[in-house]
């Protein structure tokens, strides 16, 4: 496999390009050629012995750490990675590379489609979890790493990590799952299916064509956006930042402007996505999200027992307010992992943060992602 | 004794139980400094299982296999035998059923080392029969409302009670509150008086697997379980 590799000064990324390589897909669809927008930090050793992938989340992308040039704000766990950060980068080489059916450089729905100038939309085919490993394995290898120290992901990014796990046992050392799950729950489709409906009713959603027309389907996703920001959270969190504050008023309106500090908040942060974000990635992504699943019994026992896997570590972490990815799933990954005798460790964070805890400041996260990652590195080095 | 001191000859003890490149099971692992003792001096593979969340994530950090869970619900997820040892230091007297919880254990491993304070020692006697109120000792510390220790019981009863669930006793150790060590075993006579600490490594009795009358299949009575 010869893979070639471009900057895209623009996007202030590295490129890196699979040409004609037919990666055959899990819904049987082939893509000829694609390509992976990524970013490393720190610098790889001579036995390359310290890669650490990070995995993002479902509105993620490559800029884990430093300047994010399409935000224009820091990168999205520039509290975690960096130099003397829990994830350090001056021990560690972190890779973070934006998904496939991402948006931010990857190909996905908003890229053309190859040998076309048009871009895929509504024709980019469904992609799973498995799909986007397979795609960051290939990257992997084309850095010439034959093995990960460990693969971290919360969220989304926790999905890829168990799917390492499962689907390329021998070329990781250990993952580090946060506020993940063996599946996504009957009530986590439910709210992506909310939100793909609000953009797909939009009217300017088109069946996905809007980028013909120049137009993006703006009040569709970023009430997509209000719904799952809401998920994220939990009520005493809510409570607590907002309450019954009013927004820029001393009385209510008896209208239906924004009188509440929540809702304001709420359309800030739909306004602002609708601006980073591709419409069709986010119905894609979800997609992706909703098709993972471990949880059958004979299948998690399958792919966990009848893998090269008995050397992995694994440090499942999950928050005690988050009601997206509760700590009962998180539970069901460390009881099958013991029941097979694996090396696990577990630990539920007390916070009232929810489900965005992960990227928040939560001193004890920092702690075991720290302490787990060096201590596990110090016995390699031995 | 102290209670720190009290723990660390507890560690120092039971490492004397344990064979070389053994897989260890430890409840109650807190930041994992028996994990850690095991581990350089048996060159165990550890894993533990704290309740308590700081203690818990202060292990993990560490760099050792815990997970943050309550024994009482969570050993049922480990599978028959994935053990050689399962260690339970001064606990038992804290649990909700300390009967469920000693069949776990030997479910689990195929050995158990369970320590406790022997609520049948002199001084604690004679607190009751002198003051008429619940003992408080240096190791049973506590107040009685306020006390995680909810299972009170001697080292007759214990022995009483793995005689009824057909566990062997390999090893005994007794402690006196000067910290003397020795044998239960050997020494009968007022034993359960003078002991203030003890220390027990367990196994199940080694029985033949019964054999039912069937045409085709024999059956083995699942809670035998052969070492």
């Amino acid at each position: 496999m010869k893979t070639r590799f471009t900057t895209d000064t623009k996007l202030e990324s590295e490129i890196a390009y699979f040409e004609n390589i037919n990666l055959k897909i899990e819904s049987g669809d082939i893509i000829d050629s694609f390509k992976i927008a990524f970013k490393t930090y720190g610098k790889l050793n001579a036995d390359k012995t310290n890669a650490i992938l990070v995995c993002h989340a479902l509105t993620g992308d490559q800029y884990v750490a430093g300047n994010n040039p399409i935000t224009g704000r820091e990168g999205w766990w520039s509290r975690m990675v960096g130099p003397n950060k829990p994830i350090d980068t001056n021990k560690f080489f972190v890779i973070c590379s934006n998904v496939l059916g991402g948006c931010a450089g990857s190909t996905g729905p908003k890229e053309l489609q190859n040998g076309s100038d048009v871009a895929y939309g509504g024709n980019f085919p469904s992609i799973t979890i498995k799909d986007m490993v397979k795609a960051q394995s290939l990257l992997i290898e084309s850095l010439n790493i034959d093995k990960l120290f460990s693969v971290i992901g919360g969220s989304m990014g926790a999905m890829q990590a168990l799917q390492w796990a499962i689907d390329f046992p021998d070329k990781i050392l250990n993952i580090i799952h946060i506020a993940g799950a063996l599946k996504h729950s009957a009530q986590n489709i439910a709210f992506h299916e909310v939100g793909r409906q609000a953009i797909m009713s939009d009217p300017i959603w088109k069946n996905g064509k809007y980028f013909e027309n120049n137009e993006v389907p703006e009040r569709g996703l970023s009430v997509a956006r209000m719904i799952a920001h809401i998920t994220y959270l939990s009520e005493n969190a809510m409570h607590r930042k907002f309450g019954r504050k009013l927004q820029s008023r001393d009385i209510i309106s008896f209208g239906f402007d924004a009188d509440f500090q929540v809702e304001s908040y709420l359309r800030y942060q739909g306004k602002s996505f609708v601006e980073r974000f591709d419409a069709n990635s986010y119905l894609y992504l979800t997609r992706a999200m909703d098709y993972f699943d471990y949880d059958e019994t004979f299948r998690k026992n399958i792919e966990f027992s009848h893998n090269p896997n008995n050397h992995l570590k694994y440090l499942i972490v999950s928050f005690s307010s988050d009601w997206l990815f509760p700590t009962i799933e998180s539970k069901m990954i460390v009881n099958q992992l013991n029941s097979l005798s694996r090396e696990v460790s577990f630990l539920e964070i007390d916070t009232d943060k929810g489900h965005d805890s992960f990227l928040l400041e939560e001193p004890q996260l920092d702690d075991v992602i720290k302490g787990f990652l060096t201590n596990n590195f110090a016995k390699i080095d031995e | 004794m102290n209670k720190i001191n009290s723990i660390r000859k507890d560690w120092s003890l039971i490492e004397t139980l344990i064979a070389e490149d053994r897989k260890i099971l430890d409840i109650g692992c807190g930041d994992g400094g028996l994990m850690e003792q095991l581990e350089n001096n048996r060159n165990a593979i550890t894993h533990g299982i704290e309740l308590n969340r700081d203690l818990a994530a202060n292990a993990i950090a560490r760099g050792f296999n815990v997970v943050h869970g309550n024994a009482e619900l969570d050993l049922s997820q480990y599978s028959n035998n994935s053990f050689d040892y399962v260690i339970l230091s001064q606990t038992l007297q804290a649990m909700m059923k300390p009967k469920d919880i000693l069949s776990e254990l030997l479910r689990i491993g195929s050995k158990a080392i369970v320590s406790f304070p022997n609520f049948g020692h002199w001084k604690i006697r004679l607190q009751l029969l002198i003051s008429g109120k619940m003992p408080v000792t240096e190791s049973l510390p506590y107040t009685w409302y306020d006390t995680p220790n909810i299972h009170f019981f001697t080292i007759k009863d214990f022995l009483n009670l793995c005689n009824e669930m057909n566990i062997v006793i390999e090893k005994s150790i007794g402690l006196t509150s000067k910290g003397k060590q020795f044998d239960i075993s050997e020494s009968v006579t007022g034993v359960n008086f003078f002991t203030h600490e003890a220390i027990f490594l367990l196994s199940y009795k080694n029985y033949e697997p019964i054999k039912i009358k069937s045409s085709k299949k024999v059956f083995a009575k699942n809670s035998v379980i052969a070492n």
